[in-house]
């Protein structure tokens, strides 16, 4: 065999390796994983918390999380800043209060003006219980159980077996 | 037996306030900024070539009027305004609030040629409807909006001397909330 | 004509209901004799009538729809010509106008129904029932005729209408306000029968045993209808909530926890003739809180996502006609239930105290969504200014009360009555306690989480689901019949088992990602894989849709492949979501489209949701509607 001939022939092979190579990728391909639509997740994820709790001032009703009002689209790049300026929560929602009022906060502050709000449900639960409390007791001495008859309960024992 | 009217008592007391409150606006929405100072900033002017921010008017009683070309509701009230402008000397600044919408072509644009744009538009609509600003400034992202708690257009703002903001109307100025409100609010401001 | 027609039919209809309300209680007022009994049997006839010509009236407003009459301005607001035909015929209810037409229409249909199956009634009973309730039908009726009209002509007519809100053009708006204003409606009934008892001074075992299956029916009405509401919302809105605790969701949930009160409430009365006032208290606040929700939602008083368009002359009237009924109704409850007997007595331990318990943790949650829901109102009103009050509180205060109502759950259902030993129940149920806790300790283990709600919610649902299920097979390996009551009560307890969990365990496990997509992209959510196949413009009858072509698969097999849409309708500038869906037993897949992010829209922001026990939370709904079914089919009822 000449060094032509086996120059060639192993040219073939290596053209031929490539070329199975090439189609085995083209073939196989996997499809690429989505890239995330935030540029920073970390951040994106703490932007979604505290803008559930935060309200879309031109909706009828939805978080600043989930509308797609034009305002809501605008703000939430506010507190995107705002979170990777390293402000707190706190400083956040202060920094939306401070222009647009409590309005904006979907979780009332705790304060004089809310303390009915918080604490009434729970001062609620306490009156009722107390109530009941008193009710039963009063009850108790109201309604003694009136005990049966010999008669009654023939009656009584007749009636449920038939 | 007193308890049993406690229901109705309930009811009752229930019953004012939903009476009440059928004569407010639940999306009218009160200021916070009523009684702080008007936040700083440094915008283009529409003129161009310069800024403007709300320290060179100090010492005057002013107006800042939010508004936009896109905007309809403005111009209904614009032709109250120019004529506020024509008969009193208290300045109006403009603020031209996102003129150029995210849906726009000219969104894609970069800034200073979104910015050129903006400006003609807003000329082209001041030359059509009159103009009643002493001069205007150019808010594009909407940012200047957000720090004076913007979220409707149009909205105007009374700046007195010290740079306090005195009043917001959120909506359509009218020439009876000038001559009932604006006008006479100003006039005490600039008296003392 | 047509119009006209239904128009007239509805002014007749008001005059019949006028009478059916006033001349039968007349009757019961008189002295006894001749006039007595005519003008009390008056009470079936009026109600047959005022039926048919409700009815008459709303076929009348169909018709306009289906033809599409665009000279009557409600059609021509609510419809076009390119809508569906299904959704042509739901439109109807599109509306304010049409959909208190509905109301109407329904409550008359119950009026019916009392007339129908009052049989076993004493006449002096139905004619007060039907009365009451031909009252309330004229409140509405001439709330439709005076402010409401939806037969109001648009001269010149339209040549096509703004057709249908593209939200509202869905299965879901054919059959969620009629399931929901049969439940709403349905506690018109159980108020009348509080009223009739009240009036005749009759309040005892016999009246709450005829109230029962009533009640029954219409909180099963009622439940299906909020079911259907978050079922709806969850697959509509594209990004898979099902619960905002918004004003008008809240105007549902009021009057179904009082009734759930109620059913239980009535259960003591019945059984030991206990709680007499508290029931009827329950029964009247329950239909209140459905008229409450009526003039919240339509008064323009809150904001909602859900509101009609308001007009501050409508608002007026239902607020009159809410003081009226609400005010004379608790009058007359502070008039008359004093006098009350006292039923059985009970120990401090009884099923009694139970369900007394059971009473007063529902009625506090009510409050504390009322309260939510109107606080705005009350500190704008007081001029103290304007706050909000959001899912964050509803969360933090409604949910923590929900804690011991699902605990006492079981407990309740074993307990003896009038006298139970707290060592004997607890011992009974160890075994569903123990499990409990060891499934809730199992669940924060897998899914790697420390949560306290978790655990809680997981402990609570296992505990009334394995309770439940152990008091079914103790009685089931005892002889005897088992009445329908008995598994209805079981399946509504479980039912509810059900949904607790599925709560749980989409709210503690569910994964989401928002990504950008090409052709051929993937997103991973182990074991699933989601990737983009293809794009396609698809035509709709009335819109143009872009559908992608979303292949799942996992452990690299096939499952299914999802085709969200994203929909441009002819008549809207608003763009729709049209999310895919694939419910499992255990799991929600759920892909929704965004927007494209290039020119030329070859890459398109996509959200996909891996939503764990979803499907419970809807299997669990319709277990307790079962449920309610199961216990008013109880013989006993039908006798």
């Amino acid at each position: 065999m000449s060094a032509a001939s086996v120059f060639i022939r192993w040219c073939r092979a290596c053209l031929l390796c490539v070329g199975l190579g090439c189609s085995w990728g083209a073939w196989a391909q996997t499809p690429r994983e989505a890239a995330p639509l935030a540029e920073d997740p970390v951040v994106e994820a703490r932007l979604i918390e505290i803008s559930q709790e935060l309200r879309c001032l031109v909706c009828q009703n939805e978080s600043l999380a989930s509308s797609h009002a034009e305002l809501a689209d605008d703000l939430r790049r506010e507190v995107r800043g705002l979170i990777r300026a390293g402000k707190s929560d706190t400083e956040i929602k202060s920094f939306l209060v401070s222009r647009y009022g409590d309005f904006v906060l979907y979780r009332p502050e705790v304060k004089p003006l809310t303390w009915v709000l918080w604490f009434g449900p729970f001062v609620l639960l306490l009156v009722g219980l107390w109530v009941l409390v008193r009710y039963v007791r009063a009850r108790k001495a109201q309604v003694a159980p009136v005990a049966l008859s010999d008669e009654q309960r023939r009656r009584a024992q007749d009636l449920l077996r038939g | 037996m007193k308890k049993f009217l406690l229901p109705l008592a309930l009811f009752l007391g229930l019953l004012v306030f939903l009476a009440v409150g059928l004569q407010r606006d639940p999306r009218e929405i009160p200021s916070p900024l009523i009684g702080q100072p008007a936040p700083a900033f440094r915008l283009p002017t529409l003129e161009g070539g310069q800024t403007f921010g709300p320290e060179d008017l100090r010492g005057k009683v002013w107006l800042l009027n939010v508004w936009a070309t896109w905007c309809v509701a403005c111009r209904e009230e614009h032709p109250v305004l120019v004529a506020f402008a024509q008969k009193n000397s208290v300045p109006i600044v403009g603020l031209s609030y996102k003129e150029i919408q995210p849906q726009d072509e000219a969104a894609k644009f970069e800034p200073s040629r979104k910015l050129q744009v903006a400006r003609e538009r807003s000329v082209v609509w001041l030359q059509r409807h009159g103009n009643p600003y002493v001069t205007s400034v150019m808010d594009l992202d909407g940012r200047v909006g957000i720090q004076y708690g913007v979220y409707g257009v149009p909205e105007t703002y009374v700046i007195d001397q010290q740079g306090v903001i005195r009043y917001k109307r959120v909506g359509v100025v009218t020439p009876e909330l000038l001559a009932n409100k604006i006008g006479p609010l100003v006039a005490e401001l600039n008296r003392s | 004509m047509t119009a006209e027609l239904g128009h007239f039919a509805l002014i007749v209809g008001m005059v019949v209901a006028l009478l059916q309300g006033v001349l039968p209680l007349w009757g019961t007022f008189s002295r006894a004799g001749a006039t007595r009994q005519a003008l009390m049997a008056l009470a079936r006839p009026a109600a047959y009538l005022q039926c048919a010509l409700v009815t008459l009236s709303f076929a009348a407003l169909a018709t306009a729809f289906l033809s599409n009459d665009f000279s009557v301005a409600y059609v021509a607001q609510h419809s076009n010509s390119m809508l569906p035909k299904p959704y042509q015929f739901a439109a109807v209810w599109g509306g304010h106008e049409g959909s208190l037409l509905l109301w109407v229409l329904l409550l008359s249909v119950w009026t019916l129904a009392v007339g129908l199956f009052s049989r076993s009634l004493p006449l002096e009973m139905v004619a007060r029932v039907i009365g009451v309730m031909g009252l309330v039908s004229v409140g509405f009726l001439l709330f439709i005729l005076t402010t409401s009209n939806p037969f109001e002509r648009l001269l010149p007519a339209a040549s096509d209408g703004r057709d249908l809100n593209p939200l509202l053009q869905d299965p879901g708006l054919v059959i969620h306000p009629p399931m929901l204003y049969m439940g709403y409606v349905g506690m018109a009934v159980a108020f009348a029968f509080a009223v009739a008892a009240l009036l005749g001074g009759r309040l005892d075992a016999a009246w709450a045993r005829w109230s029962r299956p009533w009640t029954v029916i219409a909180w099963m009405f009622l439940t299906f209808g909020i079911g259907l509401g978050s079922w709806w919302a969850y697959y509509e809105l594209g990004w898979g909530g099902w619960w905002f605790w918004d004003p008008v969701e809240n105007a549902s949930l009021m009057p179904w926890l009082v009734a759930t009160a109620l059913i239980h409430s009535l259960m003591v009365t019945e059984k030991r003739g206990g709680f007499k006032a508290w029931t009827v208290l329950l029964a009247i606040a329950a239909f209140s809180l459905s008229l409450l929700g009526t003039f919240l939602v339509r008064s323009g008083v809150l904001t909602s996502v859900h509101a009609f368009a308001s007009d501050p002359k409508r608002g007026v009237f239902i607020l009159i006609f809410l003081a009226v009924v609400v005010g004379t109704s608790l009058t007359l409850f502070a008039w008359r239930a004093p006098r009350a007997t006292l039923g059985g007595s009970f120990a401090w331990i009884s099923r009694e105290s139970f369900l007394l318990a059971n009473s007063v943790l529902l009625v506090v949650a009510t409050a504390a969504v009322l309260l939510g829901t109107i606080y705005p109102l009350i500190i704008d009103a007081l001029n103290l200014g304007k706050l909000s009050v959001g899912p964050p509180y509803f969360n933090a205060v409604f949910v923590p009360l929900l804690v011991p109502v699902l605990f006492l759950m079981v407990p309740g259902s074993v307990a003896r009555w009038r006298e139970a030993h707290m060592s004997e129940v607890l011992h009974k149920l160890r075994w569903p306690g123990a499990l409990a806790l060891v499934i809730a300790g199992g669940a924060l283990a897998w899914g790697g989480s420390h949560s306290v709600g978790t655990f809680l919610g997981v402990a609570l649902g296992s505990w009334v689901a394995l309770g439940t299920a152990q008091l079914v097979i103790e009685r089931l390996r005892k002889p005897g019949r088992i009445g329908a009551s008995f598994w209805g009560q079981h399946v509504a307890h479980f039912g509810m088992a059900v949904v607790v969990l599925g709560i749980t365990g989409v709210g503690s496990y569910q994964v989401e990602r928002d990504v950008r997509m090409r052709v051929d992209d993937q997103v991973t959510i182990a074991p699933y894989t989601f990737i983009l196949r293809r794009f396609d413009e698809v035509p709709g009858p009335n819109y143009k849709a872009v559908r992608a072509d979303v292949e799942v698969q996992r452990d690299g097999r096939f499952v299914e492949v999802l085709q969200p849409e994203k929909r441009r309708y002819f008549s809207s500038a608003m763009p729709m979501t049209e999310a895919a869906i694939d419910s499992g037993w255990l799991r929600d897949l759920y892909v929704s489209l965004g927007e494209p992010l290039d020119d030329a829209r070859t890459e398109w922001s996509m959200r996909v949701y891996y939503k764990p026990f979803v499907p419970w939370l809807w299997a669990g709904v319709l277990l307790m509607v079962l449920g309610g079914l199961l216990a008013a089919a109880d013989r006993r009822y039908r006798r």
